[in-house]
């Protein structure tokens, strides 16, 4: 039975790729929080999930020959939506604290979550390996 | 890597909004700085950040906050009459800086809680990564 990583960590390692992707969009917005006209942005996690497992991203290189350098998978800027913010502000910011602290904090949380997954995976691949 | 790009972006915001820090200390330490002429008057000064965005293929990628230069605020001069006073100009004037101390403090405020929240999100984006260091382990 060939053993291949990518899927013995299944839908770890791309949650991981977008978890980190959408921590640096959210780390923006929250940079930009007193900018005028700024427009905060985030990714449709399970949108981008969903795409990247099936290997497709909306700017994702296809690969149609087998000595192509397989392309990263990345998230690219037309993944990333516009947010409506709850309350208008003056000068056109739509970055709202607690709104992006709280994407943050939880985008983290699963970000670990993925951490211990993964983690596991391969402590179960040296208890195979070692047998004890 | 994104998360090391988090220390970059979050880095851009602590210098700007230190920036900030420093125009609304300096706004207020001269907010009574008396002077006899119109043009010799301190005038409150002001950042204006701008996003900085990064060209990611066709798409614009953000990647921080930038302090694009400061301004001088337009308000007019607060002008007083006031001959007694060793400022004053031949009619008797003395022109007050254009800070209002108010305004100043909301900056203050709004500025060292934006400072706060880039540094928890360093914070976070650190521990993340020392957790990812540990995978396998």
């Amino acid at each position: 039975m060939p053993f291949s990583f990518d899927s013995y960590l299944g839908v770890h390692q791309p949650a991981l790729h977008l978890r980190a992707k959408r921590a640096q969009v959210l780390a923006s917005n929250l940079a930009n929080i007193d900018t005028p006209h700024y427009k905060a942005r985030d990714i449709d996690f399970t949108e981008a999930l969903q795409a990247a497992s099936r290997g497709q991203g909306a700017n994702t290189m296809r690969a149609t020959h087998a000595m192509h350098i397989k392309p990263e998978q990345f998230i690219s800027g037309s993944d990333l939506k516009y947010r409506n913010p709850y309350q208008n502000s003056l000068d056109g910011n739509t970055v709202e604290h607690q709104v992006e602290m709280a994407a943050f904090s939880d985008n983290a949380m699963r970000y670990m979550a993925s951490v211990r997954f993964i983690s596991g995976k391969f402590n179960t691949l040296r208890t195979a390996i070692k047998g004890q | 890597m994104s998360l090391l790009s988090v220390f970059d972006i979050s880095g851009t915001a602590l210098q700007a909004e230190s920036i900030r820090l420093n125009t609304t200390s300096s706004n207020l330490a001269n907010a009574n700085s008396i002077s006899s002429s119109h043009g010799g008057t301190y005038r409150a000064r002001h950042p204006v950040f701008a996003p900085i965005f990064k060209e990611f293929g066709d798409q614009q990628e953000n990647v921080g906050v930038k302090v694009l230069g400061i301004v001088e605020s337009q308000t007019p001069l607060r002008r007083e009459h006031n001959p007694n006073h060793p400022m004053a100009d031949e009619e008797g004037f003395i022109f007050l800086p254009n800070v209002n101390v108010v305004e100043e403090m909301a900056n203050m405020i709004s500025a060292s809680r934006a400072y706060q929240t880039n540094i928890e999100v360093m914070n976070s984006a650190k521990q993340m990564l020392m957790r990812t260091l540990t995978i396998g382990q």
